[in-house]
């Protein structure tokens, strides 16, 4: 277990050093934040000074190691579009993404389960085509649009969502919640079933085939000839063996989730890390570029992580394996 | 089962809670939105419209423009040349003003502001490039010392933001963020104006709230109705729209041309527009041997006039207005908008769309056959930029020329102009004080260190350099004139740029509101009157 540990742990700096990589050679390709930093009214001679002292004229792996020796120090640069510490800005902005992040999967996650389920029971009934049917609008419709959707209906016609923003937040230490108000509850339906819908839909359908076929393996049977209930079929025997692949799924899930939010974030103007990277982008803020990529990578990897060492843990036949190697 | 019931009821309640709260909005409360937030309260650090506008209703200037264009007094109350030295601007400070916190205002605020400003670090500085010295004269009297005479001085002053010397000391504030030091500094996120609105509270790309400041000096002056200000930037123009649709914000500043008959025809809300101080045109490389993204081996069409004249007359401006614009322009013939000073109606008449002409003159210039170019265009800065680039597109194969579009976004777009990289591209500009002076310094004089950083055309003109210098110094404001006429004259019989044309402002807001429209996009609340 602990060599596992540790050979995953190195496998997890050498993807981080890479998307760093990546990210840095890409910036050059973004375009130039000389304009925006310095507005109309400036000469050739404060382009050339600006350059200069931003680090921007030396070639990038010199940015990219500069940016990392500091990085590991703590010292996540300067946002060249708000003048404050990227750590501090980032800071700020996470709790609403994670906050949109989590309640989605939840969403996702239940409703998943529960229709794919339920699907799976009964595959013939009305409401399992109903079901069936929705949840192809949740895959072929691109999510800004399905969020546009939610807004006309629920705050321009029927007037009883907010269109944008968290509502009012109440702040605990450093992390602000939106869950504690009213308003704030409030703002988050819309943009929380948006962001959830796509994977509500991927989970609902993995379920329902998964249950299909654990219905008809030979186990399900043998219970059934022993004359078990169809509830005690269901939703003991089947329903457990259904949901091993579900949770390496949900697990990935989460990871898109938050990186997903970028759109999300951007119809509903929600005041996550998500928003703040488009804003990055087209101002070349590299530093906040920069450290939001690190950042998401880093989620990515961790969550891998602990999906692998759950997976482990869960299933018994993994566990065993190993346990003969070693032994 | 006690629990999910006890959270259905309690759902509800809230759901309850909220919906009646949502009705109970102050009338005199603006919910404004608009696409972009200020980058910082530091009111020297951004030399940037949504960052400006957000520092006139907390600090204030000396003097500043109404909504109209017209300078007016703000912390000054008259200001002139002085009479004794034609280099120095006497300015005559208001008394009794306070700001925020309570500290008086006077001469050593203006001059450690002025100071300030004029640091490295500061994005305003270019503004005073001309200023050698600022002095107090007694408590309320200020002085500019300029390296000439500056006869435009007051106009470069209108967002030249005045701090408290004393809050930015204690506060460790006096100097402008700086990017080295790696810290940002308390005025980034804290402001003490003398401002109608004091700053209340401020997530950045969030909300930004702001109420009435009681200590105003103008009170009794302007209508200064709005007693609170909520302020949100919403990024994605249908959200922006959906909100003022819904009624959750009464006052947005960018409608996009596509919504504006559906925000018109709503019974609660209204659009007015008025022209924007911005022109939108298309530059040439007129001045290499050589262009490096055209078929023409070993010389430059664009350097030949009548090439460039008939590229001028192919271009079907009502045309752009109407299927692009839809209406929402103003054709241009001249590269500035008509309330700054060196405009003349005849300057912006449209050159008329004759097809055969241009033919004509493609032929004689040898160019019957055509040939190809790319034309560089940004996609998110301008009103349909993108949009306009491909009608020309159109209007430039009908004479032969077969133009590669290359759509990129603003931060990729405009270096290509400031490092000479581009043959055929468009810019917008506008011209914060009013004067053709600005657009030579930056778009007509060569490029050189110090001016026609924006010039990417290549095209250089001693005389009118020369010209274009002694501009800064000409007290004698006919002569001045004269001379801009001049310059304006040649830069049209060059055909240095292409006009397409002058950008509409359009302001949604609900009914009750009444409100000109800034040309600098800027509204200053103080003015703005709710019924």
């Amino acid at each position: 277990m602990l060599s596992f540990i540790v050979k995953r742990i190195g496998q997890s700096v050498v993807v981080l050093l890479t998307v760093g990589l990546v990210a840095f050679s890409m910036f050059r390709f973004i375009g130039d934040p000389i304009d925006n930093l310095l507005g109309q009214e400036r000469t050739d001679a404060d382009i050339e000074r600006l350059r200069d002292t931003l680090g921007l004229n030396d070639p990038f792996p010199v940015q990219y190691i500069s940016f990392l020796s500091k990085a590991v120090q703590g010292d996540w640069g300067i946002s060249f579009r708000q003048g404050r510490p990227v750590v501090d800005i980032l800071i700020e902005r996470l709790p609403a993404t994670l906050e949109l992040a989590i309640i989605s999967a939840l969403l996702a996650i239940i409703f998943g389960i529960l229709f794919g389920v339920y699907t799976a029971i009964r595959p013939k009934g009305w409401l399992t085509n109903i079901i069936l049917t929705v949840s192809l609008v949740g895959v072929s419709l691109p999510t800004f649009l399905i969020g546009i959707l939610l807004i006309y209906i629920f705050a321009v016609e029927l007037g009883v969502l907010p269109s944008f923003g968290r509502g009012e937040v109440v702040q605990i230490g450093w992390w602000s919640t939106g869950l504690l108000t009213a308003s704030g509850i409030q703002a988050l339906i819309l943009p929380a079933i948006t962001l959830g819908l796509y994977q509500m839909t991927l989970i609902m359908r993995l379920v329902r085939s998964e249950m299909v076929e654990t219905l008809q393996s030979d186990f399900i049977r043998f219970a059934r000839a022993r004359g078990l209930t169809e509830r005690t079929i269901n939703f003991r025997h089947a329903i457990k063996n259904t949901l091993l692949p579900v949770i390496t799924i949900i697990g990935l899930q989460l990871g898109s989730i938050i990186a997903f939010a970028i759109i999300t974030e951007t119809v509903f103007q929600w005041p996550g890390v998500g928003l703040l990277f488009i804003d990055s982008i087209q101002f070349v803020d590299i530093p906040v570029m920069a450290s939001y990529l690190m950042l998401i990578s880093i989620l990515f990897v961790l969550i891998n992580f602990i999906v692998d060492i759950l997976y482990f843990i869960i299933d018994p036949r993994l566990r065993d394996r190993r346990a003969r190697h070693t032994g | 089962m006690k629990f999910p019931q006890k959270l259905i009821s309690t759902c509800s309640l809230v759901t309850l809670i909220v919906m009646a709260s949502a009705s109970v909005v102050s009338a005199k409360t603006l919910n404004w939105a608009r696409a972009g937030d200020s980058l910082t309260m530091d009111p020297h650090a951004q030399n940037e419209g949504p960052t400006h506008t957000l520092a006139h209703q907390v600090y204030e200037p000396l003097v500043m423009r109404d909504m109209t264009g017209k300078i007016v007094p703000a912390l000054a109350t008259q200001w002139e040349p002085s009479k004794t030295n034609p280099n120095v601007w006497t300015f005559k400070l208001r008394e009794g003003v306070k700001f925020h916190d309570g500290a008086e205002f006077d001469s050593e605020d203006v001059v450690f502001s002025f100071n300030r400003a004029m640091t490295k670090d500061s994005d305003m500085k270019e503004l005073l490039s001309s200023v050698k010295t600022v002095r107090a004269n007694g408590k309320y009297g200020f002085e500019i010392e300029t390296d000439g005479p500056n006869p435009i001085m007051p106009a470069n002053l209108t967002n030249l933001f005045i701090m408290d010397k004393g809050w930015a000391e204690k506060n460790n504030a006096v100097k402008v963020q700086d990017f080295e030091g790696g810290e940002e500094t308390f005025a980034a996120r804290n402001a003490n104006g003398t401002g109608p609105y004091v700053l209340k509270s401020r997530v950045p790309d969030s909300k930004t709230v702001l109420e009435a400041f009681d200590g105003y000096w103008g009170k009794g002056q302007f209508p200064l109705q709005i007693t609170q200000i909520n302020y949100t930037p919403i990024k994605n123009a249908a959200t922006r729209v959906a909100a003022l649709l819904s009624g959750e914000v009464n006052f947005i500043q960018d409608v996009p041309v596509q919504d504006l008959a559906r925000v018109a025809s709503d019974a609660k809300l209204k659009v007015i527009k008025a022209p924007q101080n911005r022109t939108i045109f298309f530059g040439l490389n007129q001045g290499d041997k050589d262009l490096t993204s055209d078929n023409v081996e070993g010389k430059n069409p664009f350097a030949d006039r009548r090439v460039r004249e008939a590229m001028m007359i192919a271009i079907n401006r009502q045309a752009i207005k109407k299927v692009v614009m839809r209406d929402q322009s103003f054709e241009a013939g001249v590269i500035i908008p008509p309330f700054v000073n060196g405009w003349t109606e005849a300057l912006d008449q449209l050159p008329p769309t004759d097809l055969a002409k241009a033919k004509k003159l493609m032929a004689d210039a040898g160019y019957e056959k055509g040939f190809s170019v790319q034309l560089d265009c940004p996609n998110d800065r301008y009103i349909n930029d993108e949009a306009i680039c491909q009608a020309a597109v159109g209007m430039m194969a009908q004479i032969g020329i077969k133009v590669n579009l290359d759509a990129k976004p603003k931060a990729q777009h405009f270096p290509l102009i400031n490092n000479l990289k581009t043959d055929f591209y468009m810019l917008g500009w506008g011209v914060p004080p009013y004067d053709s002076e600005y657009v030579f310094n930056f778009l007509v004089h060569s490029k050189s260190p110090k001016r026609g950083s924006w010039n990417g055309t290549r095209y250089s003109n001693a005389d009118l350099d020369a010209k274009i210098k002694t501009l800064a110094s000409e007290t004698d404001l006919k002569k001045r004139n004269e001379t801009i006429a001049g310059i304006w004259q040649q830069v049209q019989k060059d055909i240095l740029y292409l006009p397409i044309h002058h950008q509409v402002l359009n302001w949604g807001m609900a009914k009750n509101i009444e409100s000109l429209v800034d040309p600098e996009d800027q509204p200053r609340f103080k003015w703005i009157k709710i019924n």
